[in-house]
């Protein structure tokens, strides 16, 4: 049984009084334990895509089913709870509170679940040592490199154990060693420990680390493959 | 979300913009330090006055000529001439009023004294041999007036110490003889300076026996006054009662709606000026917690824009699982720390500022003020500024909370 299964998936944008349609009926499953990664130009919908299944913006058609129930039919309260402790985000652009310290940001997840606060501090201090930052637990953003911030968003995205992470773009702002080390972890959070991993990018070099590549076009599936010479990730503790 | 962490990362998101919010709570610091300010300064300003009309005396009754007034047009029904001679006469009969123990007319006015080339104009106050006594005003040089001044109109003065200064700033006036209304007067005494301190300012007057100045100075028979001791506190309501039925059945009165004299006691005093300053101080406060809702709105005014500055972590914190609620809670609770900051400012410096003032009264103007720290305002303050934040932070942390995660995080 597939973990994300979306059914003749639509997306629409209103802007004022202009309809914008990006998705167009889009059919995709992905397994539990599955490393998929979604290419396309920039404008094919793949963002969107990681959007509706990482329920931060809902579906304006078809029907997008997590572990078998209906996106629709998961409560507010809910849907917090899955983004909480069910799914895990890494953004282009990081996302890091500033002013607040590496060890305090990887936390922010469990602050919101029903972990026992005592408890907090070990799992973060473990999921900061996973991305080999230890050293840098009392940074604050502003004084880590490119890398090192998508390294602390990458041990925020996986502190709550999530079953699926969502990565979008997570090498786009990095050098290309950043970015290697990043999609090493990346890979490696796959390998090792079994997570489901969405990956969005535009290129196929940071495709390659995945099994299967889903490619979009304007909205709708151009191929969806698997790799035949994978990347392997590498660099975790 | 645990509500010890909530409060860390409220005050966390405080401190990010220590100047704006420091800014920010100043409307309620100067709300809540008004108010506190004028319970403060207000119950010091009671205990002040109560204290003084204390010092008259429980035992103290005034009789005051004309029928007391019905309301804002009977104001002339208080200027009449009702009390005379032989009214002071039937009240001192033992068979009429057995508890009175002394009995004053007392006649005042201000008429224009003179000394070498200065003139003042003082208080011309007139009494019989027991005001030194009744009022505390006894000379501190000199003597006071006598049974004897009284009895043959004698043309003696007690001055109070800014007569004396007005009119001669470089003389002793004791011994001297000074003109009041073209007529020659004795200063046989000097009363000592009392400042505001007393309910009767004896510092602008010139006290003088009542015949002197039913005589010379005022041309009447009447008095405006009559002073009456009873024998103890509790024979007053008795005494009362014995004077208004002895000067009814001597002006012919039989309807105590047409009584054509007042009494006042000190009870009386006391319940009026202690409803009096309540009323203005719970007014005056009322003015002050305008302020507060003034202060609410430029709390309301900067959770927006904190909002605003804010929404790409709002759209962060949901991404990864807070809750509407939780938002919500967040910027509520900025807003009711912020306000309750103020608060406790508030109660800090309108504490502090009331005691201050305090000080100054006591010290330089000599005034027996007692400073008391409002606990009730203090409380009330508290709790007004609390709602203040959780009333005008509503909006903003509401905005807050209904935004769209995605909408959010894509915020520039």
């Amino acid at each position: 049984m597939p973990l994300i299964e979306v059914k003749n998936l639509e997306k629409t944008y209103h802007d004022e009084e202009v309809a914008t349609q990006v998705l167009f009926g889009l059919d995709i499953k992905i397994n539990k334990g599955e490393f998929v990664a979604i290419m396309g130009p920039s404008g094919s919908g793949k963002s969107t895509l990681l959007q509706i299944l990482g329920f931060l913006d809902p579906p304006t058609g078809g029907e997008y089913l997590f572990d078998n129930k209906n996106s629709t039919d998961y409560s507010e309260y809910e849907v917090a709870k899955v983004r909480n402790e069910r799914l895990g985000f890494i953004f282009q652009s990081f996302n890091l509170l500033p002013r607040t310290t590496v060890l305090d940001n990887v936390k922010l997840p469990l602050v919101y679940s029903s972990t026992k606060e005592e408890l907090w501090d070990g799992i973060a201090r473990k999921a900061v040592d996973s991305v080999g930052l230890s050293h840098r637990l009392d940074f604050e953003p502003s004084q880590l490199s490119g890398g090192e911030k998508q390294r602390v968003a990458i041990a925020r995205a996986l502190v709550n154990n999530p079953d699926v992470i969502f990565a979008d773009e997570p090498t786009g702002n990095l050098d290309s060693k950043s970015g290697e080390i990043v999609m090493g972890i990346i890979g490696m959070l796959h390998a090792k420990f079994g997570h489901t991993i969405v990956l969005i990018t535009h290129e196929t070099y940071t495709a390659e680390y995945a099994e299967r590549i889903i490619k979009l076009r304007d909205g709708r599936i151009e191929s969806d493959m698997k790799v035949a010479n994978r990347r392997a990730g590498g660099f975790i503790k | 979300m645990p509500i010890n962490h909530a409060i860390q990362t409220a005050f966390r998101g405080l401190k990010a913009n220590k100047t704006r919010s420091a800014l920010t709570i100043l409307g309620i610091v100067i709300g809540v330090t008004a108010i506190i300010m004028v319970v403060s300064l207000g119950q010091g300003a009671k205990n002040l006055i109560l204290g003084q009309i204390q010092g008259i005396g429980a035992k103290t009754i005034g009789i005051v000529p004309g029928r007391q007034p019905k309301g804002p047009t009977d104001i002339l029904a208080t200027l009449t001439a009702s009390l005379k001679a032989r009214d002071i006469v039937a009240l001192s009969r033992k068979d009429n009023v057995p508890h009175a123990q002394d009995i004053m007319p007392v006649v005042f006015g201000s008429e224009t004294a003179s000394y070498g080339g200065e003139t003042y104009r003082p208080t011309i106050f007139g009494g019989n041999e027991l005001m030194a006594d009744i009022y505390d005003s006894y000379p501190d040089r000199g003597r006071s007036i006598t049974a004897d001044d009284v009895r043959s109109s004698a043309d003696v003065v007690v001055l109070g110490q800014t007569v004396v200064e007005k009119l001669s700033p470089d003389h002793d006036l004791l011994n001297e003889r000074i003109k009041i209304k073209g007529r020659n007067f004795l200063v046989i005494g000097i009363l000592p300076k009392k400042g505001g301190a007393s309910f009767i300012n004896f510092d602008e007057m010139a006290l003088m026996p009542y015949t002197t100045a039913q005589n010379y100075i005022f041309g009447i028979k009447h008095f405006n006054r009559v002073v009456v001791r009873a024998d103890d506190e509790l024979n007053v309501d008795v005494t009362v009662n014995d004077i208004k039925s002895t000067l009814r059945e001597l002006h012919g009165i039989t309807d105590p709606e047409k009584d054509d004299f007042g009494i006042e006691t000190q009870a009386d005093a006391l319940k009026t000026v202690g409803t009096i300053l309540t009323t203005m101080t719970v007014f005056l406060a009322m003015v002050a917690a305008i302020s507060l809702v003034v202060g609410g709105i430029g709390i309301m005014n900067i959770m927006l824009v904190s909002v605003t500055d804010r929404t790409r972590e709002i759209g962060l914190r949901k991404a990864l699982g807070a809750t509407n609620r939780d938002i919500l809670m967040q910027f509520l609770l900025e807003a009711i720390i912020l306000t309750g900051i103020g608060g406790i400012v508030g109660i800090l410096l309108g504490t502090g500022l009331s005691f201050a003032i305090s000080l100054v009264i006591t010290n330089v103007f000599g005034l027996i003020w007692s400073f008391t720290f409002p606990l009730g305002a203090a409380i009330v303050g508290i709790l007004i500024s609390t709602i203040v934040g959780l009333v005008f932070g509503l909006y903003p942390a509401r905005k807050a909370s209904l935004m769209s995660p995605i909408e959010a995080l894509r915020h520039e």
